[in-house]
């Protein structure tokens, strides 16, 4: 166990189960902007196990992306203390899906894929046949050799894809990584990912703002308040793997499982819209 | 999975071809190209025959046939070669000691916020003098030797290839940077696989800047301080008032920097193929 951050008054780390992978008590993130202080996460306790697929649901601006950066070592928290068991060997602790377009655009769709590869000065075989096996997984073989440009909205969120699962690392953190696509690329693509998954069984930290996507995906589904963002409520997702989008859907559970999390959500997404209303009246005067 | 957006986006297979719309017999003599050669040509023609006719003073605008004459001669004696080679020389030696240091300057401050922080005051108050302004004093430390000129231009050099490349290093979005860090990408890695290619667009315009002021510095260094190249050449040309040999100097410097940005041009082709154009 590493532990990131301490703050003095906290008490010592509980002695966790090996199946937890990541633990998290007390976060804290204050921002200061133009000397107002926005706490963007606030208090948050989280416990993921290894192999686990965990979903974040919240309304836009609650600190999704604050909480996943700070777990990516990105962001510093201000307080509490991030518990990230070290993976075993010398994988990479974890990679991040970023929200929005995040490939190089200087680099082809084969030298983005195998950008963690290629820094970790892995060996020139190991990273054609990985490289290889996750383009092909993410239908872009034909596309190796193109620049970004060249590619749709889709295909680029592929290469983005493609470049975390393979770093191979131990935990994979996904901010919202369909949210700019259509409706039906999303489909496929959330298809796509979970056979991807359904073969590593890696540890996955998703985040979405949509309901549907979470109960389609997830083990284990949390809801954030608005901003500050906190843990409102976990939901347990029951259904079976492997899984498939569609047919998924036709079950009369899963309609209920989107029910159950959209009445905890609603409230939380009309508070934070109150709130960007007020906000934009101020601005506005 | 491909179905659905398969490929690079590519038209519609099945719509009828575009319509172009018919193009007068004459529409030619607009188009840009045409305009960018006839002008030229038209100012060149004009001269030409105000000259022979002796409207204007061919003590002064010589015609440009007799310059051409001119020109050929001294290709034939090896004159002109000789000094344009060793403008060129100069240029290449200096852009060479003046630009890798502001390259790799440049990208070291446009990373660090604490060199910049450093040494920003230092650039900014330093860029606005003159370089031609220095060259007395570089005439002084280095003597009238092949060092004096190199590096005052080396110097004029510096300043845009440097401020570029800070600009260019700064222009790259802020997530490229956490996506570097993320994967892993130590400083020299950094440096490489982020900094540099990102801001290479920058860091060509830069060049081709330089390469302005690096033939404008030459120019006066070669006037002041030469018994060689292009300046010199004009230099001792009006001297000795042969104006057709000036006017030879100026116009093969004009070429040295339309082949210069064309080189950029064909560079910025080959090193940023992914710039959408
Ligand atoms: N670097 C930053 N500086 C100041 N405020 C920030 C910064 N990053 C995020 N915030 C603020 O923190 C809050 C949460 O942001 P974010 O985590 O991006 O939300 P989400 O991903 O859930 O939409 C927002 O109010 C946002 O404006
Ligand atoms: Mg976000």
């Amino acid at each position: 166990m590493a532990n990131k951050t301490v703050t003095a008054d906290l008490p010592p780390p509980a002695p966790t189960s090996p199946s937890e992978r990541i633990h998290v008590r007390e976060l804290v993130k204050t921002f200061t902007r133009r000397g107002s202080e926005v706490t963007a996460v606030d208090r948050l306790d989280l416990q993921i196990r290894t192999g686990e697929f965990f979903v974040i649901v919240g309304p836009s601006g609650c600190g999704k992306t604050t909480l996943l950066r700070m777990l990516a070592g990105l962001e510093t928290p201000s307080g509490g203390v991030i518990d990230i068991a070290e993976p075993g060997g010398d994988l990479p602790a974890h990679s991040m899906i970023f929200q929005g377009d995040s490939i190089f655009p200087w680099m082809t769709v084969w030298d983005n894929a195998a950008y963690g590869l290629t820094m970790r000065r892995r060996p020139k075989a190991e990273i054609r046949e990985i490289v290889g096996h996750y383009l092909d997984k993410t239908g872009l073989t034909r596309f190796a050799r193109s620049y970004p440009h060249e590619l749709s909205g889709g295909m680029r969120q592929r290469v983005s894809i493609a470049r975390a699962f393979s770093n191979d690392p131990d935990i994979l953190l996904m901010d919202e990584p369909f949210s700019a696509l259509d409706e039906q690329n999303k489909t496929l693509l959330q298809d796509e990912l979970l056979r991807i998954w359904d073969e590593t069984k890696k540890t996955v930290v998703f985040i979405t703002h949509s309901v549907d996507e979470a109960v389609t995906m997830g083990d284990r589904v949390m809801v954030m308040t608005s901003r500050p963002g906190r843990v409102k409520k976990i939901v347990d997702v029951p259904f079976e793997r492997p899984r498939e989008v569609l047919e998924l859907r036709a079950q009369p559970e899963y309609g209920e499982l989107i029910h159950e999390i959209w009445g905890s959500l609603r409230s939380e997404v009309l508070e934070a819209q109150e709130r960007e209303q007020l906000a934009s009246l101020r601005g506005r005067s | 999975m491909t179905a659905l957006d398969a490929g690079p986006r590519t038209e519609d297979a099945g719509a009828p071809p575009p319509v172009r719309p018919r193009r007068s017999r004459t529409a030619w003599l607009g188009s840009d190209r045409f305009l960018a050669v006839a002008t030229p040509v038209l100012v060149l023609v004009l001269w030409e025959a105000l000259a022979q006719v002796g409207i204007i003073d061919t003590r002064f605008f010589p015609a440009p046939s007799a310059i051409v004459v001119r020109g050929v001669e001294m290709l034939a004696s090896g004159e002109l070669v000789e000094h344009t080679w060793v403008s060129v020389r100069r240029l290449l030696i200096a852009i060479l000691i003046g630009g890798v240091p502001a390259l790799l300057l440049g990208l070291a401050m446009g990373l660090s916020r604490k060199l910049r922080a450093a040494l920003d005051p230092i650039i900014a108050a330093t860029y606005p003098v003159p370089k031609s302004a220095i060259f007395p004093l570089f005439l002084l430390v280095f003597g009238l030797g092949e060092a004096s000129k190199i590096a005052v231009v080396a110097v004029g050099v510096f300043y845009p290839i440097a401020v570029n490349t800070v600009a260019g290093v700064r222009e790259i979005a802020p997530i490229y940077h956490d996506v570097g860090t993320n994967f892993g990408a130590r400083r020299w890695q950094v440096f490489r696989t982020i900094a540099f290619p990102g801001a290479l667009p920058l860091i060509l315009t830069g060049f081709n800047l330089a390469f302005g002021m690096a033939l404008m510095l030459l120019v006066v260094a070669e006037m002041l301080g030469a018994k060689s190249g292009l300046g010199f050449l004009i230099w001792n040309s009006w001297q000795t008032f042969q104006v057709e040999n000036m006017y030879v100097g100026l116009v093969v410097i004009s070429l040295l920097g339309f082949l210069f940005a064309l080189l950029v041009k064909g560079l910025e082709g080959v090193l940023v193929p992914w710039r959408k154009r």
